[in-house]
């Protein structure tokens, strides 16, 4: 025992700049990730601040009974699984047509150019897209309406009517991310082998036989791990793009109330606390379920590209 | 690629038809929303009102902008706010990465693997927000701060994954001579290592930038005092809130009977909130896209 203490602290000395140099990592880590995971105490208290998080009295299973029998549970599970179910069809199908079509037509400065366009809504703030989304749908003044208007329609009241929502969510999400989609398939594309693409000419192939019977197939295995990693995190919904496309309008909750916003009313709304942490939870063990399952996958189909 | 085979076949030149629309199309719905509001915020207000927005400023004005650079203290603050974030946050957390990243690289440190874990299970796992919160709220005591801005986003695992991975590729050889010239891991890291990772650290280090500078959220969170705003969020608060929109353009004393520009000014402010994103990307879009690449490899 004592032989292997002394191997311990002797390895510590041996490594003391590495660990050093490790430290502040580590103590970030611990401090906003690690003591926080002891906070999920929180789910079976009443909360209150004096007592703070560990004096506050127990109260079992209470916020988790509040939270399901409400019908709260059901109604954001099932909206952020179907966005994300929604988001993740869309989210792949399109970029890997746009990075197929890329590769294919157009010279270096036209393929440049689309690139460029395609990858811009990437780097703005979902703020600025939330700004966008007005000038789009308001009421009084939105395009939209402007365009319906023109045309002898009727004017829709869109943030008043859950039923749009997601539509335009959907279409939302796929602006900001088809860039970033198709610059990973675009990499997958451009390192399939060229032997392939001359072999299947010399078959005779055209070129749409080409595209789908030798680069589509080839692109199964990127498909595959990014729709896994997805199906991971997919009672994970997008705080930023809910909250600032609807806000706290309540008539839109039906249609687009998720976990994460769901949580942070309870949180800063109306300190609902106890219920709060205990959404939290309930998504935190299902989120950490689904992404061993996932990655239990990904290493089954291929065990190179798994997380662990 | 392929067209080095001239062939300009039926199923080609159909390919190219095909291929060219879809993709103008598409590339055309991405910035047309750019171009939508840019022209909303040069039109004048009262056609605005009548009309709506429009793709083309049918009566073209730049009141908008006259009202934001007459008043430009609120906006001037914010863009301060987010500058010392964005530049403390990058250059300190992009060094604490690429230290880190070094460290588990290191093939003979004994505890590589576990440390590794130790970070990789905080993306598997989490206590939620709710304990955070009161982390940061009730213990730490942060509520407006600048701290609170920075510190808890400093590091991501993902970055410090693909640091990792671009550092592993650095050949032993180069490390191996320096240590037996006696240079400790530290000097070997910042002598050598930094200088050979420099394409990594742009990439990372402008992913960090984009994530401080369109950062709103730790802000809605833990900020409520004004001189603490960052832009993004400043943007976020004025756009939801035509009374806060008026004070912040005349002051609290200026009459409620003062008209201002409101719908063109919500799209003035956007365009000066994603102005310099807007002229950065033609230069930096491309270590985007290598560093995406790099983490296509190995997720």
């Amino acid at each position: 025992m004592s032989e292997r203490r002394h191997r311990f602290w002797h390895d510590v000395v041996k490594y003391r700049t590495l660990l050093l140099m490790l430290a502040p990592a580590v103590l970030l880590f611990f401090l906003f990730s690690y003591i926080p995971m002891s906070g999920i105490v929180i789910a079976f208290k009443r909360f209150d601040y004096v007592g703070g998080v560990f004096g506050s009295p127990w109260v079992g299973l209470d916020n988790f009974k509040f939270f399901f029998e409400s019908g709260d549970a059901w109604r954001v599970t099932r909206n952020t699984v179907l966005y994300n179910l929604g988001f993740i069809i869309l989210g792949n199908l399109l970029p890997m047509i746009t990075a197929i079509l890329l590769f294919e037509v157009g010279g270096k400065w036209f393929r440049k150019l689309t690139q460029s366009m395609l990858f811009l809504p990437y780097f703005i703030s979902w703020v600025v897209v939330g700004s966008i989304a007005y000038n789009f749908f308001s009421y009084e003044v939105g395009t939209i309406n402007g365009l319906l208007t023109w045309i002898g329609m009727d004017p829709i009241d869109i943030y008043n009517t859950p039923a749009y929502w997601p539509v335009i969510l959907l279409v939302v999400n796929t602006w900001k991310t088809l860039g970033y989609g198709t610059v990973m398939y675009l990499a997958a594309i451009t390192s399939i082998d060229k032997e392939m693409y001359e072999a299947a000419e010399m078959d005779g192939a055209n070129v749409f036989q080409r595209i789908l019977h030798v680069t589509v197939p080839n692109l199964y295995p990127t498909l595959i791990i990014l729709v896994l990693l997805a199906i991971g995190n997919i009672f994970q919904g997008d705080f930023g793009m809910f909250y600032n496309m609807i806000g706290n309008n309540g008539l839109l909750f039906s249609s687009t109330d998720v976990i994460d916003t769901f949580v942070f009313r309870l949180l800063i709304g109306s300190n609902e606390i106890g219920m709060s942490a205990a959404a939290g939870v309930y998504q935190s063990v299902l989120g950490f379920v689904t992404i061993l399952l996932a990655n239990y996958a990904v290493r089954k189909y291929d065990k190179e590209r798994a997380l662990f | 690629m392929s067209a080095a085979v001239v062939k300009h076949s039926k199923d080609r030149i159909l390919l190219s038809v095909i291929g060219y629309t879809l993709l103008a199309i598409l590339a055309f719905l991405c910035v047309v929303p750019f171009l939508l509001i840019l022209s909303s915020s040069l039109t004048d207000e009262n056609t605005i009102r009548m009309e709506g927005y429009k793709l083309f400023p049918t009566v073209f004005s730049t009141e908008a902008y006259k009202l934001l650079f007459e008043y430009p203290e609120a906006m001037i603050r914010a863009y301060g706010v987010t500058l010392m974030v964005t530049i403390i946050g990058t250059a300190v957390g992009l060094f604490l990465t690429a230290m880190s990243a070094y460290v588990l690289c290191r093939k003979d440190f004994k505890w590589r693997n576990q440390f590794t874990f130790y970070f990789f299970f905080t993306t598997l796992f989490s206590g939620g927000l709710v304990p955070w919160y009161l982390l940061i709220t009730n213990y730490l005591q942060w509520k407006d701060t600048l701290t609170v801005l920075i510190v808890p986003s400093l590091m991501s695992v993902f970055y410090m994954i693909v640091m990792r991975t671009f550092m592993a590729g650095i050949p032993e050889a180069i490390t191996e001579s320096a240590k037996i010239d006696g240079a400790g891991d530290f000097r070997i890291f910042m002598q050598l290592i930094i200088p050979l990772s420099k394409p990594a650290l742009a990439t990372i280090g402008l992913f960090t930038a984009l994530r401080y500078w369109n950062d709103w959220y730790m802000a809605l969170l833990f900020i409520s005092k004004e001189d603490l705003e960052p832009l993004q969020y400043y943007l976020y608060k004025m756009l939801g809130n035509m009374e806060g929109l008026r004070t912040a353009m005349l002051g609290s004393g200026a009459g409620v009977s003062i008209d201002i520009p409101g719908e063109s000014l919500k799209m003035a402010m956007t365009v000066v909130a994603c102005g310099p994103i807007l002229f950065a990307y033609p230069f930096i879009q491309k270590y985007f896209v290598q560093g995406l690449t790099v983490g296509a490899v190995k997720g």
